[in-house]
């Protein structure tokens, strides 16, 4: 049973590591799916953690800072937002600008306001996200597979990683269910037909790119205050780019959105895991290696294996009437 | 009884520089076919795109059925009770014919119920005025025709009182136009207010009850249609006298210089686009391909030109294979005297960015003459863009001048007079004078009919039946990807028309 167990908790860090991958790729999903492509998802997700450090802090109560998170990028999505939908300015160019914005800016406040070089103060267990223990988890704990199937992998996660799975399904359902995501999906692949419809596409597209700061929010707040206790500098690390990769590979769609997720996951958990140890047959192998995995994945499978990923038609193209 | 159903004052709207309209006042009687007519670029689909609220006019006023009103949105002008049927569909491709007739119209927040209402309202619709179109079909699996009646649905589907139908029967056979004609007649019955864009006159006179010109932003002139005639109207749109028809001597054919044989293209999803096609052409004849848009003809020019590849098949420049399959170079064509005109001039004929002077020698860059040593020759180049500028009458008279900075119909002569001025042995044209005004496109005819009277091999293929039966020694009809059948340069419109919608060529000739 050593083997099974090693497998659960690998399974168990899965889960958590792909969570936030998960957030910023739904995030994602909303955008790109009205037209907005968004290369920012990094940078809006780390303010988010960055805020939800920080108001956690001071305040003492982890809502606070999810509340901040979501506020903070919610504002730069709407940034984003005002200079490709209203401005129509060039979007790669504007994602990156908030990148960079996110990465200095947390920094120097971070300095300014707490003095422990970057990072935020430690929180205490009511600024967290704590783990949620499910009911009767204790109880059949020993009883062989289910049980430590649902003790270990299904209970004792935060808030955030329920909320991040059921946003699956959410978001499916938002999507192909109702008239918001019908526009949504529209107005991703032609603008001027929502527009003869007599839809505003602006208005369209910066709820959208709402939904993707909510989102973002959430995924920063999970780093800073559930995987962690406060904010680290740089502490997404690349995730926004990841989720990123992961959303292509997903096709722009909720479901496979979440597998890809739970792939790139369970890569980070294994490079993790295989940390130092070296493998049989193939020896030592550098973690860079691993960490370059999910890309060179990402690329290869593309390239190869699932076929073209065709974005959202009109994707990355300012909606322009008057030439 | 006969009110207004729309009255435009002092309209004028500009892009940039361009003056699309230029103070135009319109009224439209409720009630009846409205036609507009007017060159490429008049400014028609502005002003409608105005009336339905997609464009802000600078000035002027409009009213509908008497009241003053502003529409500053498509849902504004839905409001009010009009529809449009845009010149380019206005299509969610992706979409099923039911996913884009809801769109905007859904009703309520979640789509479960609205959807289930507006099948059968959709079912109503189909069946009440012959617009049958599977629902559940995804547009871009449609032919035009099709997607032309979702569109028609859509509008309907909003309870459209007023329709605008911008140049519907520039994609349709002769008989899916007669078909959408008998739906206009039938919805005019009914009450309801047409507005029919078209630059085809006998369109015109068919189906309108009156009819209004615009020439170069402004309206010139409304008639009643029954008191006017073709000629006043082709007066009218151009603003001076124009021959209706190209004048042309006899054909003096001589060998084959262009010999297709057997050709089969696929296009990337594998589709067969052009199906086991052989034909000739003959130094000193123009043979035009007639058909409707979509039928294979594109595909049909880019592999004989080299731009794509073919499946299968042989084709023979002046007896001398080419390519096909493997490397067919355009350039390597082009220097064995094979020049093109492609259809797309935007995409493909010119580099929009850069200036006259480039383009009239783009693709034959590597000629001795335009180089000095590994560099451009800019001096000659130039003046060789002017010789062209001259003797194309191309302008404004400015090589230096951004290609996008030209009209349409300068940009084609750019194009033309590059291919033209290389003498080649073939030449091969695709949509010489799409969206080229009648000035242009009576200078382009010539040019083509001095190209034959030279010896020229010339491959012609356009959608303008009028083109192709003004033009061409010899006609093929292809249709879905297939030679359906040849005729002579009298065959009559309605013979080609039934060839064109894939009617068997037996049944065709009785
Ligand atoms: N969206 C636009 N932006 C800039 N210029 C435009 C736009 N639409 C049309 N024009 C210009 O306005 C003029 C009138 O065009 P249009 O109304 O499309 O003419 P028509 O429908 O009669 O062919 C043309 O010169 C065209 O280039
Ligand atoms: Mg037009």
């Amino acid at each position: 049973m050593d083997f099974f167990h090693t497998l659960i908790l690998l399974l168990d860090s899965t889960v958590r590591l792909s969570v936030p991958l998960l957030l910023a790729a739904l995030a994602g999903l909303y955008s790109e799916r009205s037209g907005v492509f968004d290369i920012g998802l990094e940078g809006k997700m780390l303010a988010g953690a960055f805020a939800a450090g920080a108001a956690a802090a001071v305040t003492g109560s982890a809502w606070a800072g999810l509340g901040a998170a979501m506020l903070i990028s919610i504002f730069l999505a709407l940034v984003h937002g005002f200079a490709s939908i209203t401005h129509r300015g060039n979007q790669i160019v504007s994602g990156v600008a908030i990148n960079f914005i996110a990465a200095g800016s947390t920094i120097i406040l971070g300095q300014a306001w707490f003095r422990q070089g970057g990072r935020t103060p430690s929180l205490s267990a009511g600024g967290r996200f704590g783990a949620i223990e499910l009911p009767f988890a204790d109880a059949v704990r020993d009883v062989p597979i289910l049980g430590e199937i649902y003790s270990e992998l299904l209970s004792g996660h935060s808030l955030l990683v329920y909320a991040a799975f059921l946003l699956v399904p959410f978001t499916w359902w938002v999507l192909f269910r109702t008239r918001f995501g019908l526009r949504l999906r529209a107005v991703g692949e032609n603008p001027a037909a929502v527009d003869t419809a007599g839809i505003s596409v602006s208005w369209l597209r910066y709820r959208a790119v709402i939904c993707t700061g909510i989102l973002t929010g959430m995924a920063g707040s999970y780093l800073s205050l559930a995987q962690n206790a406060g904010f680290v500098k740089d502490m997404t690390a690349g995730r926004g780019f990841i989720a990123l990769a992961a959303l292509i590979f997903a096709k722009w769609k909720p479901v496979p959105v979440m597998f890809a997720c739970l792939l790139f996951g369970f890569l980070d958990a294994f490079a993790i895991r295989v940390q130092g140890t070296p493998l049989p047959l193939i020896g030592q192998v550098p973690v860079q290696f691993m960490q370059a995995l999910p890309y060179v994945l990402t690329v290869v499978l593309l390239a190869g294996f699932i076929g073209k990923a065709i974005p959202p038609r009109a994707g990355g193209v300012p909606y322009v009437k008057e030439r | 009884m006969a009110h207004t159903a729309i009255e435009l004052n002092g309209i004028s709207k500009s892009f940039g520089a361009v003056h699309a309209n230029r103070n135009i006042d319109l009224k439209i009687t409720a009630g009846t076919i409205h036609g507009i007519i007017g060159e490429n670029g008049a400014g028609k689909s502005t002003l409608m795109s105005i009336l339905y609220g997609f464009y802000q006019a600078d000035r002027g006023r409009i009213q509908v059925g008497g009241k003053p009103v502003t529409i500053n949105t498509p849902s504004a002008a839905i409001a009010l009770g009009i529809g449009m049927v845009h010149q380019h569909f206005m299509l969610v491709e992706n979409f099923t014919v039911l996913e884009n007739v809801i769109l905007g119209a859904e009703g309520e927040a979640l789509l479960n119920t609205s959807i289930a209402k507006a099948r059968s309202e959709l079912e109503r619709l189909e069946r009440d005025y012959g617009l049958e179109v599977d629902p559940d079909a995804v547009i871009e699996d449609l032919s035009v025709g099709l997607q032309q009646r979702v569109e028609i649905l859509k509008a309907l589907y909003r309870g459209a009182e007023i329709l605008i139908l911008d140049e519907p029967t520039g994609v349709l056979t002769p008989a899916e136009a007669d078909h959408l004609f008998r739906i206009l007649r039938q919805l005019k019955d009914e009450g309801k207010t047409i507005i029919l864009i078209t630059h085809k006159l006998r369109e015109i006179m068919a189906i309108t009850d009156n009819v209004s010109v615009m020439r170069q932003g402004a309206m010139v002139a409304t008639r009643k249609t029954s008191e006017t005639t073709v000629e006043e109207l082709a007066e009218l749109m151009v603003g001076r006298r124009v021959l209706l028809s190209v004048e042309k001597g006899e054909a003096k054919p001589g060998g084959v210089m262009l010999s297709v044989k057997n050709l089969t293209v696929k296009d990337s999803r594998g589709v067969t686009m052009v199906d086991n096609v052989s034909l000739d052409v003959r130094a000193g004849e123009i043979v035009g391909i007639a058909g409707v848009a979509g039928n294979g003809q594109s595909q049909l020019l880019d592999a004989v030109s080299g731009v794509q590849k073919a499946v299968s098949g042989t084709v023979t420049l002046d007896g001398v294979p080419v390519a096909l399959t493997g490397e067919a170079d355009p350039a390597d064509l082009r220097q064995r005297g094979m020049a093109h005109v492609p259809e797309d001039r935007h995409h493909v004929g010119l580099v929009l960015p850069f200036e006259e002077n480039e383009n009239a020698m783009l693709g034959y860059h590597r000629q001795a003459k335009y180089l000095n040593g590994p560099f451009l020759d800019i001096a000659a180049i130039r003046n060789d863009a002017r010789e062209k500028i001259e003797k194309y009458d191309i302008r404004p008279a400015d090589c230096r001048l951004k290609t996008a900075n030209f009209s349409g119909g300068n940009q084609q002569k750019i194009v033309l007079a590059r291919e033209m001025e290389q003498d080649p042995k073939v030449l091969i044209v695709g949509q010489p004078t799409r969206g080229v005004d009648v000035g242009a496109i009576e200078f382009i005819h010539k040019r083509l009919i001095d190209m034959r009277d030279q010896g020229k091999a010339v491959l012609l293929v356009s959608v303008e039946l009028d083109e192709i039966r003004s033009l061409s020694d010899r006609i093929l009809v292809m249709f879905a990807g297939r030679i359906v059948g040849e005729r002579g340069p009298d065959a009559s419109e309605a013979e080609l028309g039934l060839l064109m919608a894939g009617v068997e060529e037996k049944e065709a000739a009785e």
